[in-house]
């Protein structure tokens, strides 16, 4: 069929003035036991959103007992003092409150949202979970084996492997980022309730602990909530220290998780880079839009759109306070596996080569600037963001900023960043596949040596184990 | 909790809802498109969703790939989906952007044909093979997405078929499927175009008019295939699948009523109380005291035509053998047929529910999907402030009724996932009836 431009139908709209938005205003106390509060009143909708942010990320589990901190936190919801699990559970449920607990490698979350009207019930159940957990052997010994359960699902699911492997082989051996967030079997089964108990005494301190609470409640409620439930908690977590976080393998290398028969390969390619605090994230933000962060990135219009390798490429920072993983991620036809590695090759190389151009400037910028309002439109999303600048410690006019920061980065700054710090000497890549129908065609790649791994031996335990 | 909501339709029959909220200067347009897998023609499986990946390429005035960066340029998100039944296409833009999101939305409901090109659509067919192996065929438990609607409804019904489609259906597509089915559903008059978030009344009708107005209407689509199914299937299906599974895996689907019958939400609420976070009955009785499963929940299809589905979704504990899942799964399900729910558990599948629906009207883009689709199922956009009335009305004993009618041994399709014992390049199928 021709194409044929129709006189009949109205010209393209040119868009109007922009309305003006602000990130939702907030203030901030500190309560005598060294709580930090954070309170930003939005009355549109009856809901409030609670979420404690903890200094007791993965990144404070002791070396060999990985998966402590998600393990501590997630069995804060299994009773404490005054109640058993499922009293816990009914007392929460049955007012239609969801409380959600979980760690990342910074900080322990624990997250509720509840109906205005039921804030004082809600806060003072947050209050007890996070004070007075009881750690009941029996619910912990289920959690273990729940994760255990996981990680047996985890050998036969290639997205998974790709995930895990990559972490593991990007970050030397003695680093905490090489182990699995949420521990290992070897590691699991030492995650016994003592442990637990130190763990949750150490770390889940006031002074460690940030509350943002979000949603149709005023500032003076909110404070005087907070002190009634948490003015008495008392204690004092240890200063925090950043583990080491250099790469495994200083130079290029390839890394295949055999998974027979495969339809297709799970790929990730990428290398250790910046920490999330930099001066140079915005224009990183930028030129990650412009490589693989948008659908019309370089990397999803070649892989996808152009080649239809995929159903769809893309990269990003697994942004932390330490050094973050820069990584592409795709997965592709396994026939075209050594194919889709060349461009992706080539992708990285281009934007180191030369200035992106202004018209991929300009689509990056305005996307960035302009979604910021939709990103917040929710209490959970705005206490999330909240969350990020206390875990991250941004300055406080961080979202006041934003738009103008990402408004400045030019072309220039684009190429100078992408040269920087995104280094083609140390690339790893790891592909989870049908290793013998791809190999031949990858190796004659010339990335680098590679290393074929067995994740389906179940005899291996130490597959998945980190070394 | 009330959705402000206006609606109209032009003479072409194209349904417009309006919803105002000034607090984000934020706007949501979305589109539904009354059309799904379900209008598929049997050896064409997997068409509508691949003919929505059209619906991307381009139109008369928009340039191939340019609909994404458009609308990203914009500072809008976006992204359409494909249903059984229908096929919707959404936008949230900064609010100065409503009129370029609608300018989009009508060249391609009037003048996608000119843009379609072989090539887009052997690309697009590539493209969703590639979705085809990510999400079913290279993902573990993947193909129960085919195997349960497959069960659950007769072979020449309209749900019954892959909603992704096969290989081989995928690559017969021709461009002239393409411009059919385009001709036939998406017309004006099949399709309801709903607009939520900040914007002026008298400015959006205006737009929608001027924008839309011209489009000629439709001239009909087919019916579908009867949808008309029994409320029980007389018996219980069972479908095992081994394959490279690490752990047993059971599905269990029950024929309930269809989306918006009073028998719906009292199947909402059963389900809820079943499989609704840690508190269910699943959770609490297989996960935590028996330690039998090491997830378990419950959930409905929430379909408006021919029968919904109850689905019970639970993966075994390691150590544990596939008849020990099955075993207690089901004898969960017997006692519930037989014994009932009791009030404390409905008031929580009610109080949670509840606030999960208020929770997520804070998103303008998801007032406007609820807008649609209600005004596409009902022809009434403002059913969508009657739902937590809905589920209010409803009582313990409607619960037990319900689950009494549907949940016991004649009404039950069952699919099995096993390990394989050797990594299994081919699953293998043994079915029993």
């Amino acid at each position: 069929m021709s194409s044929v431009t129709s006189e009949s139908a109205p010209p393209r709209p040119s868009g109007g003035t922009p309305r003006p938005y602000r990130f939702p205003s907030f203030e901030t106390r500190i309560l005598a036991n060294g709580l930090r509060l954070i309170v930003a009143p939005a009355h549109a909708y009856p809901v409030v959103t609670t979420l404690a942010v903890i200094e007791a990320g993965a990144t404070r589990d002791p070396r060999n007992r990985e998966g402590l901190a998600q393990l501590t936190t997630r069995a804060l919801l299994e009773g404490t003092r005054d109640m058993d699990a499922l009293a816990l559970t009914m007392r929460l449920e049955s007012l239609g409150t969801t409380l959600d607990t979980g760690a990342d490698w910074d900080s322990a979350i624990v997250q509720l949202t509840a109906l205005s009207s039921r804030i004082d019930d809600a806060l003072s159940v947050l209050a007890e979970v996070l004070q007075r957990p009881a750690f009941p052997e029996h619910e912990l010994e289920r959690l273990r084996a729940e994760r255990l359960a996981d990680l047996a699902q985890l050998r036969s699911e290639p997205r998974g492997l790709a995930d895990v492997y990559f972490s593991r082989l990007l970050y030397d051996g003695a680093s905490r980022f090489a182990r699995m967030a949420g521990g290992d079997e070897a590691s699991v089964v030492r995650l016994t309730r003592e442990a637990a108990q130190q763990f949750h005494a150490a770390y889940f301190q006031p002074n460690a602990t940030a509350l943002m609470i979000v949603g149709d409640i005023t500032i003076e409620r909110a404070v005087e909530l907070a002190n009634l439930h948490f003015g008495a908690w008392d204690g004092a977590a240890p200063p925090v220290t950043e583990p080491p976080a250099s790469q495994r393998h200083l130079d290029r290398r390839v890394h295949l998780i055999n998974k027979a028969g495969a339809s297709q390969s799970e790929i990730r390619v990428g290398h250790v880079a910046l920490p999330r605090l930099h001066d140079d994230y915005f224009p990183m933000v930028v030129m990650n839009a412009i490589l693989g962060g948008l659908f019309s990135s370089r990397l999803n219009l070649n892989l996808r759109e152009r080649h239809a390798y995929t159903y769809g490429a893309h990269s990003a920072f697994d942004w932390r306070r330490a050094a973050s993983p820069f990584e592409i991620s795709t997965a592709v036809e396994t026939a075209v596996t050594a194919d889709a590695l060349r461009e992706i090759m080539a992708e990285f190389a281009q934007i180191r080569e030369q200035a992106v151009s202004e018209t991929e400037l300009s689509l990056a910028v305005s996307y960035l600037m302009g979604v910021f309002p939709i990103r917040f439109e929710t209490t959970a999303e705005v206490a999330g963001g909240l969350a990020n600048v206390e875990i991250f410690r941004l300055p406080s006019n961080y979202f006041d900023t934003y738009r103008e920061r990402i408004a400045a980065v030019t072309t220039a700054d684009v190429l100078r960043v992408a040269q920087t710090h995104l280094d083609p000497s140390r690339l790893q890549a790891v592909i989870c596949g049908d290793a013998e129908a791809i190999r031949e065609s990858v190796d004659a790649l010339g990335i680098g040596p590679i290393t074929i791994h067995e994740p389906a031996a179940t005899e291996d335990a130490a597959a998945l184990v980190g070394s | 909790m009330n959705i402000p909501v206006k609606s109209f339709q032009l003479p072409n029959g194209l349904h417009v809802v309006l919803s105002e909220d000034h607090t984000a200067p934020i706007v949501a347009v979305n589109l539904w498109y009354h059309v799904g897998s379900a209008n598929e023609r049997p050896e064409r499986t997997g068409f509508a969703h691949l003919f929505e990946h059209m619906l991307f390429q381009g139109s008369a005035n928009v340039g191939a790939n340019e609909h994404f960066e458009l609308v990203q340029r914009a500072g809008g998100t976006l992204n359409g989906s494909t249903w059984l039944d229908r096929t919707n296409y959404y936008e949230t833009v900064p609010s100065h952007q409503l009129a370029l999101a609608l300018w989009l939305e009508a060249d391609r409901m009037a003048r996608l044909l000119p843009a379609m090109t072989q090539q887009k659509l052997d690309t697009q067919r590539d493209v969703v093979k590639n979705e085809r192996r990510w999400s079913v065929d290279n993902q573990p438990y993947g193909t129960w997405w085919e195997r349960l609607p497959a069960l659950v409804f007769p072979d020449t019904h309209p749900f019954h078929h892959s909603l992704i489609g096969s290989m081989e259906h995928l690559d017969d597509a021709s461009l002239d499927d393409v411009a059919d089915f385009f001709r036939t559903y998406y017309t004006p008059d099949n399709a309801v175009l709903t607009i939520a978030g900040d914007f002026s009344h008298d400015e959006a009708v205006r737009l929608v008019t001027e924008l839309f107005g011209a489009i000629p209407r439709g001239s009909g689509r087919p019916p579908l295939a009867s949808m008309d199914v029994p409320p029980t299937f007389g018996g219980t299906e069972r479908v095992v699948v081994t394959d490279a599974v690490a752990l047993p895996r059971l599905f269990v689907g029950c024929r309930t009523p269809v989306f918006g019958t009073d028998g719906y939400y009292a199947a909402s609420l059963l389900s809820a109380v079943l499989g609704l976070r840690t508190g269910a009955r699943l959770e609490q009785s297989l996960v935590r005291r028996q330690r039998i499963a090491s997830q378990a929940s419950a959930f409905t299809y929430d379909l408006a035509k021919g029968s919904d589905v109850l689905v019970i979704d639970a993966t075994a504990h390691p150590g544990i053998t596939p008849e020990q899942l099955e075993a207690a799964v089901l004898a969960e399900l017997d006692a519930v047929h037989r014994d009932g729910v009791t009030d404390a558990e409905v008031a929580r599948a009610r109080a949670l529910i509840e606030t999960s629906f208020v929770m997520s009207l804070q998103s303008a883009a998801e007032r406007a999907d609820q807008l649609s689709r209600f005004a596409t199922y009902f022809g009434d956009a403002t059913l969508v402030n009657t739902q937590v009335a809905r589920y209010r009305a409803v009582t313990t004993a409607d619960v037990c009724a319900l689950a009494r009618e549907r949940l016991g041994p004649d009404n039950r399709a069952i699919l099995l996932y096993v390990p394989a014992e050797v990594p299994a390049e081919d699953a293998s199928v043994e079915v029993a009836a």
